[in-house]
């Protein structure tokens, strides 16, 4: 087991070698059952209740295949521009492993559901990469695994370990890219960004939250190197269960160090699993095993094809949503902003609360100002998510209609949002209850305008000589006085009006 | 093809995750040996373009609607388990990937 | 108590129906004869006396209120120790799941139960259905009632074992290769292998899923019938069930004829090792159906010859798989945790020592034949085998209405003699594997003994598939004129225990 490796540098790495990748992505489906018993997917049940003589691999049991499953499927396929097979099985793809009750994983091998596609993401600077996609097929998760007795809860040291079902069956998508090759030194930046993207379009096609740090999104990390100027492939390293999209460019960027150190130093590549390590940024290599794995495919008898109708695939085709990309180029084009800054939005993950802000009635710049701002600020202190704030796109839209009618400035509207996300009520109520309203009333802001010259006889004389910005000063004084409740554009018009200049 | 080794009735042992004893490998390899010599003959058709047989009948698209069913309690699912911890099937250490 | 236990399916219950008996006084009648001779034969591996005398009590109740009783409320059966019951053990015979008490019924259980069938018990078996004798079961071989040192067949002897010597009227089964029909074939009694699909495999412990199918064991047509209709029919459960009626096999049983019948005989299901008793009883069967008035056709089905080697390739690549799940970490039998060893170890050790030699034979050979650089070769082929099968059959069934051929080569033979000869058991199941490969329906009943040993003799007759209601029609005539012709239906001959 090698924990350090000297590697080379980025830069160097790259001038003689060029990366292959390929990732193979799983994702949970957000059925409400497994893929192959009516066993509840919910999240947070108690162990080994969300079992049954099926999803425990029990003797005589039988699968019967979720019908939302293959439709998932089958629209994950199409939204990946992929051809959706006119049949298909399922295949058993056999080994032990404690975790999976049968001791073989019901999945597809030679025909998968989906094959044949591509996704196109966008880099940072807003140019285009096109991921070929190899196949999307179906299958179903493992159980859960404690490790007990180890010093750190892991396997290596554990006296024993204890088994939840509950996952077990659960239907996963498994996503895989052809080789992703002529990506150069933006490898690691076109792994995350593939990985981003097909976490939008899963959403954005509602087949499951894919939440990464759930688990209900894993990515596997192939990678390899061939000689500048060489098109063979060379030996890959597969890096396991990848959690974040920090971590997938991470763990790609030290392959491809790693990889480089190896093959500059004469050395060879061994064909293995890889773990990456958040706290290091590092991949360790994985049990060696003695034997290749043998995984002794064959079609699953117990279940029958899947012939999915050309029919249902078209009805299916034509009840896609639109797909996060075209999107997020169409309101870029709406809200009239630049690729950087759609990015920084996306991810902010603001594109939703914003769009449902608008929705509400706000316009597209405060909405964003809001969202990308005080918000985002918010959530990044408290370490959620925006869709997490106690806080609905429609408060916010609320609250800009407050300052559009003058009803609020900028500094009074923070105080509200602030009020709303410490549970104070809607806006309104946060208004009424902090009794945060500008003062429209002209006499008492009149009241406060005079005072204000009559303590800075200085000032207003300079005003009065025509230094006409001089008078944020004297603003500045009205709005202490009025502990912020003025609105400044009134009051300065009020003091350029007293003092007799034109404004 | 026959001419299965001791070799490889060990490796089929460890695929099969059966711990054979020494004359059982001998006796299996014997045996395996025989029984495949005599069943090779289905490779006669290899060759012929016919079309797999994998499921005796001509169905397809049997699915289920996406609703829950009950499961079983968790006092079932584990009443037969040989050893159990924490509502938890307690299984000796597991030699994974680390 | 010797009338009670004599009586067919159908007579018992026409007399609880109409109150000449009580469910209660059958059901005790049957759990005497098993108290009375079961030592000896070993039919069952586990009677479930109280649980039988519920049932029969609820019969009885139901019938004192004036509800309707079903075709077969009341009737004794002896379920074979494969299918899983709430409640109560199921071990398939093996080692590796002794001690285990299923948290669910099959669906064939559950059918059983809401007929108002009462279910005496679970009958020995070879280990996970492996088997043509019997002699596979971890807890000891069955006798054949006819001679108690021959194997009853197998895998299900156990059930045609407690048919023969009348410890129940009914019995349940399940034929992947032949293990319905072989043992009824050589106790002199009746079984029948359904249409795959006709009968639900849910709750059914898997050999080789693409070939197990349930079904009816009995003495005599008519009752297999009763109990085809009460099992068979699609279940949501299972994918591979047949979404279609029950094909009308209790009125075919009650209108036996072959008049104007088309029956085929084929050239490859005789030759060497067959015996010769046999195949003069077989050819005497034929000769009766020409004289019932069938017309009898020569077939040629050449792929037949390739069935059993396909069958064991397919069968134990199946097994292999489908026994992996007894690991030792969820239910059944763990071995060797003594807190050193890790679960892989643990696995294997369990594995090792549950299984008996012929389930190991049968994993060691299924995960070579998918093991890959091997799996087109022996996997792929013998799939490739099986469509060929499939099409003899359909070109036979465009000249014939059925196909006979005797069930099994030859009677039964002495326990012990196959035991470490694998190949020589394999030939047991050559009549009957084809039909398993291509999924469509047979029946063995008795056409007579072997004048050589006086042991009794199957007949098969095959159907296409979901045409199950023709094994029955020609079934009942070749029945009712043996019957006729001997004087007593076969099983009179049978020594008494
Ligand atoms: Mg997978
Ligand atoms: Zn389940």
């Amino acid at each position: 087991m090698t924990t350090t490796t000297d590697l080379v540098s980025y830069e160097d790495a790259l001038a003689s070698y060029d990366p292959v990748m390929g990732l193979e992505v799983h994702v949970e489906l957000g059925t409400k059952t497994k893929m192959f018993c009516g066993c509840s997917t919910a999240l947070g049940a108690e162990p080994n209740t969300q079992t049954c003589p099926v999803c425990l691999g029990m003797p005589g049991s039988l699968p019967v295949v979720n019908a939302t499953g293959v439709e998932s499927a089958v629209r994950i396929g199409l939204a990946l521009n992929c051809e959706i097979a006119e049949w298909c099985r399922f295949a058993r793809k056999n080994y032990f492993y404690p975790d999976m009750p049968k001791n073989f994983q019901t999945s597809q091998y030679d025909e998968p559901i989906a094959f044949n596609g591509y996704l196109d993401v966008q880099l940072e600077d807003g140019t285009t990469f096109r991921v070929e996609i190899e196949r999307a097929h179906m299958e179903e998760d493992t159980g859960k695994s404690t490790h007990v007795g180890g010093a750190t809860g892991r396997i290596h040291g554990a006296s024993h370990s204890l088994l939840d079902y509950n996952r077990a069956g659960i239907p996963l998508i498994e996503i895989v890219t052809k080789p992703i090759v002529g990506a150069g030194e933006r490898a690691p930046e076109v792994a995350r960004a593939y990985v981003a993207e097909l976490r939008e379009l899963i959403k954005a096609l509602g087949v499951s939250e894919a939440r990464m740090e759930m688990g209900q999104m894993r990515c596997d990390v192939n990678l390899s190197l061939m000689p500048k100027g060489s098109d063979k492939f060379g030996t890959r390293s597969e890096t396991k269960n990848v959690n974040s999209l920090r971590s997938v460019e991470r763990a790609a960027r030290f392959e491809i160090q790693r990889h480089a150190a190896v093959l500059s130093g004469g050395g060879t590549i061994v064909q293995e699993t890889r773990h990456f390590h958040e706290d290091t940024g590092s991949t360790t290599s994985g049990r060696v095993k003695e034997e290749a794995e043998d995984y002794r495919y064959f079609p699953e008898p117990d279940l029958v094809p899947v012939a999915p109708s050309r029919e249902w695939v078209e009805q299916l085709r034509a009840g896609l949503p639109e797909l996060p990309l075209a999107r997020r180029n169409r309101l870029r084009e709406d809200w009239d902003i630049s690729a950087h800054d759609m990015q920084a939005i996306l991810n902010a993950g603001a594109i939703e609360p914003i769009v449902a802000t608008i929705d509400a009635g706000a316009d597209a710049a405060s909405a964003r100002k809001w969202w990308m701002g005080e918000l985002a600020r918010t959530a990044n202190e408290t370490g959620t998510s925006l869709d997490a704030l106690p806080i609905t796109p429609e408060q916010v839209a609320r609250v800009t209609a407050l300052v559009a009618e003058g009803s609020l400035n900028d500094k009074l509207a923070r105080q509200v949002i602030e009020g709303v996300l410490k549970g104070e009520g809607t806006p309104d109520e946060v208004v009424e209850k902090r009794g945060l309203k500008v003062v429209s009333d002209e006499g008492a802001l009149g009241a406060a305008v005079d005072e204000a010259i009559a303590g800075n006889p200085g000032i207003a004389d300079k005003i009065r000589g025509g230094k006409v910005q001089a008078a944020g000063a004297l603003v500045g004084a009205v709005m202490k006085a009025t502990r912020g409740q003025a609105d400044a554009a009134r009051v300065k018009e009020l003091i350029l009006q007293k003092l007799g200049v034109e404004g | 093809m026959p001419g299965i080794t001791r070799e490889e009735v060990a490796h089929l042992a460890r695929l099969a995750r059966l711990e054979l004893k020494p004359e059982e490998l001998d006796h299996f390899a014997g045996q395996l040996d025989d029984i495949i010599g005599a069943v090779a003959r289905v490779s006669e058709v290899a060759d012929q373009d016919v079309p797999p047989t994998s499921h005796p009948l001509p169905l397809t698209n049997v699915m289920r609607a996406d609703e829950v069913r009950p499961s079983l309690t968790p006092e079932q699912a584990l009443s037969c388990a040989p050893a159990q911890e924490q509502q938890r099937f307690k299984v000796p250490q597991i030699l994974g990937e680390e | 108590m010797t009338d009670i236990i004599k009586l067919t399916a159908a007579e018992i219950a026409e007399k609880i129906a109409s109150g000449e008996l009580t469910a209660v006084e059958v059901t005790e009648a049957h759990l005497a004869r098993i108290d009375a001779v079961d030592e000896k034969v070993h039919a069952f591996l586990h009677i479930d006396r109280e649980g039988a005398l519920a049932q029969a009590r609820a019969v009885d109740e139901k019938r004192e209120r004036g509800e309707k009783l079903g075709p077969l409320a009341g009737v004794p059966l002896a379920l074979k120790d494969i299918f899983t019951t709430e409640g109560i053990p199921t071990t398939v015979g093996s080692k590796i799941l002794e001690g285990w008490i299923p948290p669910y019924d099959a669906t064939l259980t559950k059918k059983l139960k809401a007929a108002d069938v009462v279910i005496l018990g679970k009958t020995n078996m070879d280990e996970f259905a492996m088997g043509s004798s019997t002699e596979n079961s971890a807890f000891g071989p069955t006798g054949n009632p006819w001679d108690l040192t021959r194997i009853p067949g197998g895998s299900g002897g156990g059930s045609s074992a407690a048919l023969a010597s009348y410890q129940a009227p009914l019995a349940i089964g399940t034929d992947t290769g032949g293990s319905i029909r072989q043992p009824a074939a050589v106790t002199g009694t009746v079984g029948v292998k359904p249409t795959y699909g006709g009968v639900s495999r849910y709750g059914m412990v898997a050999f080789s899923s693409s070939l197990d199918q349930g079904g009816p064991c009995a003495r005599t047509v008519l009752d297999a019938a009763l109990l085809h209709e009460v099992i068979a029919g699609h279940d949501p459960l299972d994918s591979t069930s047949i979404d279609a009626p029950v094909p009308p096999v209790v009125e075919a049983a009650r209108n036996g004829s072959v008049a104007g019948m088309r029956v085929g005989v084929v050239k490859q299901f005789r030759g060497e090792g067959y015996q010769a008793g046999v195949l003069q009883r077989f050819d005497e069967a034929v000769t009766l159906l020409k004289e019932l008035g069938a017309e009898i056709v020569e077939l040629d089905c050449p792929s037949f010859d390739l069935a059993l080697s396909a069958y064991y390739l397919i069968a134990p690549s199946e097994c292999s798989s489908n026994l992996a799940r007894f690991d030792g970490l969820r239910y059944g039998l763990r071995t060797g945790d003594d807190g050193t060893r890790s679960a892989e170890e643990v696995t294997s050790l369990t594995r090792e020592e549950g299984f008996g030699p012929e389930v190991k034979r049968r994993i060691m050979l299924g995960t070579y034949a998918l093991s890959s650089g091997y799996y087109d070769a022996y996997y792929g082929s013998a799939q490739k085998v099986r469509t060929l099968i499939t099409r003899d059959f359909e070109k036979s069934f465009e000249k014939v209405d059925v196909i006979v051929s005797p069930t099994t080569p030859t009677t039964a033979f002495p326990i012990g003699e196959r035991a470490d000869d694998p190949m020589a058991m394999y030939l047991a199941d050559l009549c009957t594997i084809p039909t398993n490969l291509a999924g469509n329906a047979a029946m063995s009943l008795p056409c007579g003994l072997a004048p050589e040993d006086n042991l009794p003799v199957g007949l098969q007759i095959i159907a296409p598939a979901m045409q199950d209601d023709r094994l029955y029609k020609v079934g009942a005539a070749v029945e009712a004129a043996f019957v006729e012709k001997w004087g007593h239906p076969l099983l009179e001959e049978a020594p008494s225990l």
